[in-house]
């Protein structure tokens, strides 16, 4: 039963990291109709970014709590204007393109930005600073959930909070559902889609930054090609709960994280990434609208 | 002569709760030209989507006589297959091949008339060779046909609207259709390629094509059509000759609204 | 001219820049030594670089507007370029083609230019063509996004390796039974995924491609896992044993020939009935359809064909090096095939040679750029797409015309 408990914990923390990066591939594609595949690496360098703040500050001595606040919100930082700028430089300029020149404009960007990362810094796997404390009041069930875990469920969770009710009842949050439905009619009602486009990609990447650095923590390392495969699952996840839907996007990377932790512990942990591939496969043939997307009909 | 050679039984089309087509029936008869009006939204798009497999519709079922052989079911068939089968179609919105030039639209439509394989085209032997001139003249005797011999090797995106418009037409007709389906064929016209377009589906109809067509421009309609079927609102209301339909107290309220009775 | 709101517009763009790349271009933690390195040369770059791409980019941009705008209402001609006119004309077609030929045959025996590494990275780049060739099929003529071709590509490969370890079995043997077996994975992973919309059906086959590489390197007992397999045959030669350095000579010239074969083949696909079905279907599925072409079985067609091409070259592969594991088949291999379509030119034959051995050979000359090799890749997906969607050499693809005296001739 403990081990029970431990394996749904430990899923429920992987679903809550995929979900925060899986709320920008699905927020994404909900408004401009394209697959961000460079999403996984907006995570990277929060992930890259943060490390390297903490590092600093924890040179020069800097308190912990100091720390972890300056470091997230520089991965936020840095995260939300790489986003913003892949946009500018890699799709904008793809608008009336089809759909499958900014999907391969946007692999592309992920491969660059995947070497760029790998030439500036390096090739190796880098042990990320133990940011989050063991608290003491953890103590007694710290065998089956760690505080790393808690802090993750906690911040994931405020994120969504936050992220559900700017998307429901501020005037931005407004203007992008508007855009998500109808980018041509949004135009014509006055709103300025490029802002709300820039909006969206800016949003997203600070969530997938938040997931970068609660990650990096977690797993205690990182490596320029730790986007690619969060990036993906991420993917699975949101197209899973019905991509271009934020609540789909949470539930399904809850199922997902519950999926890989329950099969890694029951059944084995060599195939790890394939049940997540697997699934990703499965659910694209079967149900490529997801649990709670809606049906998209062809227009004849 | 003059049998049936569409025969559309109670077709019912639903999507999720609501439904588009309720129980049309419809027939058309060999070389006739039959019309299929009413207002926007009452589904004759609806209805086509589902006799060319597009959709597939919930009740009801759809036949295609052909000449020399029995009827055939439509209903569960893909688009491929009924347009084999014989049934051709154009769309509201064109949906030409953009990037190829109008001869390779037209050709494009031999294609299921047509049947040499991977083998065949690494080879070349003979039989694809006859078989590939055969279907670059057939399909440029139809550009004459159809009066598009002067934009032959244009690429079909450049073309005047109403040119498009006529090509779709070609290219339909070169898969040798039992039943030609024309989708608001005068949409966006100008009155000149309207009453073009008018001569040319008579001269189509004059070499024994049956044609069913759905079309917004009573005028054209009334000049053209022996038949006509009128739907509302997913249903069939009325159906007659011109004449008929022309005087039908239904048909008027359903164009014009209730406030004329008033 | 450049005005001077243009400049200042590209002195903000290198400002931003600049406070972008800031924390990964200058900085450089060690976390183990607890130092940090300021790389503040790095920013330097960073500016000047980003001011000038900045100017040449959003030129580009001004320029490709003005261009399809001038498409748009009809005028000028897109792509006369002068290749396009010689390689439209049937005769310089020709002597380009042959010439070319002539080159490729006296390569290994050209002095001081030709060495047994030079030969070899040719062997790879003219592998790199034909699988460009064969994803060209399937990206270029009908319009699937295929992100896990490598996956058909390690069919090939462990297939002869496997069959060559277990049973002995030799490269001429295996070649054809790698094709087919590539061809019918195309098939079995075509009929579930090839009904998905374009974007979907991009993922569908990169995550197919992933779980195969990850089934090779977790089924040992079939595969023997991340350490590969090692000790595969060359291919044979009339049963004469051939020393290491005749061995690359020989399979330089396989390729070259299979390059010959490839083209002749893919040539002759793209203009026929079924070429003319794939580009149909890439331009409109519906309109296909309708005009009675069956969706599936032409997809299947491209994909499987495809896919043959990336078994024989697996094949080819394993036999060349003698060794193969699945670190050689990952998302990055089909990434780089992928650039090779993207950058010659999708549907066009001669781009996707060009586009091979640019991609390829250059990295290899230029030494110094060996290292930004990926980076350019990735960035070269995304400037063709941003700038040139046709690729360098855009598709000069036959165009059917009727000439009355002489029937159903082309011009």
């Amino acid at each position: 039963m403990e081990y029970f408990i431990e394996l749904l914990l430990s899923g429920l923390t992987r679903g809550a990291i995929y979900a925060l990066i899986a709320l920008g591939y699905t927020m994404v594609y909900g408004i401009i109709g394209l697959i961000n595949f460079a999403h996984g690496e907006i995570y990277m360098i929060g992930a890259f970014t943060s490390f390297i703040v903490a590092t600093i500050l924890s040179i020069y001595g800097f308190p912990l709590l100091a720390i972890i606040v300056l470091a997230g919100l520089a991965a936020v930082i840095w995260s939300a204007s790489y986003g913003y700028t892949i946009e500018k430089i890699a799709y904008k300029p793809l608008r009336k393109a089809p759909r499958l020149s900014a999907l391969i404009s946007a692999i592309g960007m992920s491969i660059f930005l995947q070497n760029y990362v790998l030439l500036a810094q390096t090739s190796e796997f880098l042990p990320f600073p133990q940011l989050i404390p063991d608290f003491p009041f953890m103590e007694p069930i710290a065998h089956i959930v760690g505080s790393t875990d808690l802090v993750i469920l906690v911040t994931t969770t405020i994120a969504m909070l936050i992220l559900t009710v700017v998307i429901k009842y501020t005037k931005i949050g407004k203007a992008m559902r508007a855009t998500s439905q109808d980018r041509t009619m949004a135009m014509l009602v006055g709103i300025n889609v490029d802002r709300i486009i820039s909006v969206t990609f800016i949003i997203g990447s600070s969530m997938a930054a938040i997931g970068g650095l609660l990650i990096a923590s977690h797993i205690g390392q990182i490596n320029f090609s730790i986007g690619f495969l969060a990036g993906i699952k991420a993917f699975t996840a949101a197209v899973l709960g019905g991509i271009g839907s934020v609540p789909g996007a949470v539930l399904g990377s809850v199922v997902l994280g519950l999926t890989e932790s329950f099969a890694t512990g029951y059944v084995s942990s060599d195939y790890e990434d394939v049940f997540a591939f697997s699934l990703l496969v499965l659910i694209l043939i079967f149900k490529p609208s997801g649990l709670l997307g809606k049906v998209e009909s062809q227009k004849v | 002569m003059n049998g049936r050679i569409l025969e559309v039984v109670g077709l019912t089309m639903d999507f999720g709760g609501i439904r588009a087509l309720n129980n049309v029936d419809l027939d058309v008869k060999q070389g006739e030209i039959v019309a299929l009006i009413g207002p926007n939204g009452a589904g004759k798009t609806t209805f086509f989507n589902c006799i060319t497999g597009l959709y597939r519709p919930t009740k009801g079922d759809i036949f295609l006589y052909r000449q020399g052989s029995s009827r055939a079911s439509l209903k569960g068939m893909k688009p491929n297959r009924v347009t084999e089968v014989g049934l051709a179609r154009t769309f509201q919105n064109i949906r030409l091949f953009p990037q190829m030039t109008v001869l390779e639209n037209v050709m494009i439509g031999r294609h299921c008339r047509t049947s040499s394989t991977i083998f065949g085209a690494l080879v070349r032997n003979t039989s694809t060779r006859m078989e590939e001139d055969s279907i670059i003249e057939s399909s440029h005797r139809m550009l004459v046909k159809i009066g598009l011999t002067q934009y032959e090797n244009e690429i079909a995106k450049n073309l005047p609207y109403g040119a498009q418009r006529r090509l779709e037409i070609a290219r339909a007709l070169a898969t040798e259709p039992e039943l030609l389906l024309l989708d608001e064929p005068a949409a966006g016209m100008n009155p000149q390629e309207t009453s073009e377009l008018v001569n040319l589906i008579q001269s189509i109809a004059a070499e024994g094509q049956s044609i069913l067509l759905i079309e917004h421009d009573m005028k054209l309609v009334m000049n053209l059509s022996e038949r006509i079927f009128v739907m509302d609102y997913g249903k069939k209301i009325a159906e007659g000759t011109p004449e008929q339909i022309r005087n039908n107290p239904t048909v008027i309220k359903a164009y014009l609204g209730e406030e004329v009775d008033a | 001219m450049i005005s001077a709101g243009e400049l200042k517009k590209s002195l903000v763009v290198s400002l931003w820049f600049a406070f972008l790349t800031f924390p990964i271009m200058v900085v450089r933690v060690d976390p183990v030594e607890s130092t940090v390195l300021w790389r503040w040369h790095n920013m330097v770059y960073v500016i000047v670089g980003s001011f000038f791409l900045s100017i040449i980019f959003r030129y580009l941009l001004h320029r490709r507007d003005i261009q399809t705008s001038r498409k748009e209402s009809g005028q000028s001609n897109p792509d006369q370029t002068l290749i396009h006119r010689w390689l439209s004309n049937t005769r310089s077609r020709t002597i380009i083609f042959v010439s070319l030929l002539a080159v490729a045959l006296a390569f290994p025996h050209m002095p001081y230019l030709s060495s047994t590494y030079q030969v070899n990275i040719m062997t790879t780049a003219l592998m790199y063509v034909v699988l460009g060739l064969g994803l060209n099929i399937v990206v270029g003529l009908a319009g699937l996004l295929d992100l896990g071709y490598v996956a058909f590509y390690a069919v090939g490969a462990y297939t002869y390796a496997l069959l060559n370890y277990h049973f002995g079995l030799g490269f001429w043997v295996v070649l054809p039974i790698g094709g087919i077996l590539a061809a019918l994975f195309g098939i079995i992973l075509g009929f579930p995924v090839l009904r998905l919309r374009g974007d979907y059906l991009a993922i569908v086959t990169l995550g197919f491609g992933e779980i195969i590489r990850l089934v090779l390197e977790n089924w040992g007992d079939f595969s023997q896992g991340p350490s590969g397999i090692s000790n595969i045959s060359r291919p044979g030669f009339f049963g004469i044993d051939l020393t290491l350095d005749q061995a690359i000579i020989y399979i330089y010239y396989l390729m070259v020939l299979f390059v010959v074969v490839t083209i002749f083949f893919v040539n002759r696909l793209q203009d026929s009935r079924l070429g003319r079905a794939w580009i149909a279907l890439r331009e409109d599925e519906i309109a296909c359809q309708a005009m009675g072409i069956d969706k599936m079985k032409t997809k299947l067609a491209a994909f499987s064909l495809g896919a043959f091409w990336a078994g024989i070259i697996g094949v080819v592969f394993a036999a060349k090096t003698t060794f193969i594991n699945p670190a050689s088949f990952t998302f990055l291999e089909s990434a780089i095939i992928l650039s090779i379509v993207v950058l010659g030119g999708m549907g066009s034959i001669i781009g996707v040679i060009f586009g091979a051995l640019v991609l390829i050979l250059l990295p290899e000359y230029l030494r110094a750029l060996a290292e930004y090799r990926m980076l350019a890749f990735g960035a070269v997906l995304v400037l063709m797409m941003v700038f040139r969607p046709q690729g360098l050499i855009g598709s000069i693809r036959r165009v059917y015309t009727y000439t009355p005296t002489k029937k159903g001739t082309t011009s």
